[in-house]
């Protein structure tokens, strides 16, 4: 029976599962202090503005964000047929296509800093 | 392959939606699976904080007010609690996935992963800085 | 002073005169030496000779008596009476279709322990004229850990996804394909890839680590499926990207 192309979809879950391990705890850290009323300089309006501007910022940005999204669909996906439902490539495809959908939109943002 | 001896074996159902209520181990990967949606609504929320931030500086400080709701305090928690449970479960399993073989020996387990910990506080504390918050 | 004594709730089903399994209750003598397995040698001996049960070496090497005892997947000759109090509920391994009693029908997980080729394949053929293969001790142990596998089953009963996905070649399977795949005397790898790295194979996994915690002797086959997952995405990778670059 032919080999399945899963790893195509697994490597960059495996990837982002990484990224997200490291740096999603502290991120939430920070966008806390601001919706408590704390705004770290680096949140601020200038702060987060610098930090795109550069293309180095605009990679870091882009690396976590597409690759979080990508990690939480694929576990998504697959929590679902865990659940009971079973219309995988349904639920593949919608779940793909929303993480694909939000690196794109990502990106235009950020080419538009 | 050997031939069944009765021609009348009895098949037990499993149920697919509620087997993961059966013992401890599934609860626990059951609630590790989630994390995934937590993470995911909060990366949206990052993204629209993106989106903001291009349409200039009145759109962004008014993505950051919103960011001040009881509701929003109350999402960052739950998404804090299960962004940690994520990161504990991924790190605690790094070791399985990824043996290190020096010489005869495997390193240890507990340095792997004591190595990932380090990593992550590093990483933490290394983008609080960056943020300016000290 | 009487003996104290415990009952064992056990799972019966004789495919000749029953539509379905019902419970059975035998009473037992309570001693903090035995194993359920003693327990049921009792009732056999002395209450119940009509009990079918599948046991042999009483020590946890042989893989023949793994049951559900009180819910989990066990070997019955591993698993100690004074760890229970009023009740023991004993039924066959969860997962498999049940053959009589405690007996399952073994079938899939034999046919699928034979697909993933369980037997070195060696890189090239070497006759025995010239000699032995040799292989130092860090050779040895990099896939020691895979070998010792008695093919007990528990982590199929232990796995949720081969209970929701029966095509699912399994943790025992999987591992000891990993387990020949990183013997130094072999090259059989892309022919396991087959089966390994198919929509059966590992890629029916998400890590839920019930097998490795089931397993009684330490294999950890929850690991090495991960390793098998990572070395099969390297490959992949590798294939279509080299067959890209020769267009």
């Amino acid at each position: 029976m032919a080999k399945s192309n899963k790893p195509i979809v697994w490597g960059p879950f495996a990837a982002g599962g990484t990224v997200t391990a490291f740096v999603t705890p502290v991120l939430i850290l920070l966008t806390l202090s601001a919706a408590l009323g704390h705004v770290p300089d680096g949140l601020t309006y200038e702060g987060m503005h610098t930090l795109a501007s550069h293309w180095f910022g605009k990679l870091a940005i882009f690396a976590v964000i597409t690759l979080s999204l990508w990690s939480s669909a694929h576990r998504l996906r697959s929590t679902f047929f865990d659940f009971g439902l079973r219309r995988d490539n349904l639920i593949a495809t919608v779940v793909y296509f929303m993480a694909i959908a939000g690196g794109m939109a990502c990106l235009v943002f950020l080419l538009c800093i | 392959m050997a031939k069944q001896v009765s021609g009348k074996p009895y098949l037990r159902e499993v149920s697919t939606t509620q087997w993961y209520l059966r013992n401890e181990i599934y609860l626990r990967y059951i609630a590790r699976e989630l994390t995934c949606v937590f993470i995911g609504i909060y990366t949206v929320i990052l993204l629209v904080g993106i989106w903001r931030l291009s349409q200039g500086q009145v759109a962004y400080e008014a993505f950051l007010q919103a960011l001040r709701s009881p509701m929003s305090i109350v999402f960052h928690l739950v998404a804090l609690a299960f962004s940690v449970y994520h990161s504990v479960t991924w790190f605690n399993l790094t070791p399985k996935a990824m043996p290190i073989q020096i010489g005869e020996q495997f390193v240890p387990d507990n340095v792997i992963i004591g190595a990932h910990y380090l990593g992550w506080a590093v990483v933490s504390v290394a983008i609080i800085i960056l943020a300016g918050v000290f | 002073m009487t003996e104290r004594s415990i009952d064992l709730d056990v799972l019966r089903y004789n495919p000749e005169t029953d539509s379905e399994p019902y419970w059975q209750r035998y009473s037992v003598p309570h001693h903090d030496e035995w194993v359920v397995l003693d327990a049921l040698n009792h009732v056999k001996d002395n209450i119940d000779p009509t009990l079918n049960y599948r046991w042999s070496c009483h020590m946890a090497v042989c893989g023949s008596c793994g049951m559900m005892i009180n819910g989990k997947p066990m070997l019955a000759c591993k698993t100690f009476m004074r760890d229970f109090e009023n009740l023991i509920r004993v039924e066959p391994l969860a997962h498999f279709p049940i053959e009589r009693d405690l007996v399952t029908v073994m079938d899939d997980f034999v046919s699928k322990l034979a697909r993933v080729k369980p037997y070195l394949i060696p890189k090239q053929h070497k006759p025995v004229e010239e000699g032995e293969y040799r292989q130092t001790p860090a050779e040895l142990n990099r896939f020691k850990q895979y070998s010792m596998c008695i093919n007990c089953m528990l982590c199929y009963s232990a796995c949720p996804e081969y209970a929701l996905i029966p095509k699912f070649i399994g943790p025992a399977a999987i591992t000891l394909a990993h387990r020949y795949n990183l013997d130094s005397r072999d090259g059989g790898r892309d022919e396991r890839e087959e089966v390994v790295a198919s929509g059966e194979g590992v890629w029916e996994c998400t890590f839920v680590g019930a097998c490795s915690e089931a397993c009684p002797k330490h294999v950890d086959p929850a690991g090495a499926l991960q390793q098998a997952k990572i070395a099969s995405t390297i490959d992949w990778f590798k294939e279509h990207l080299t067959s890209w670059l020769n267009k």
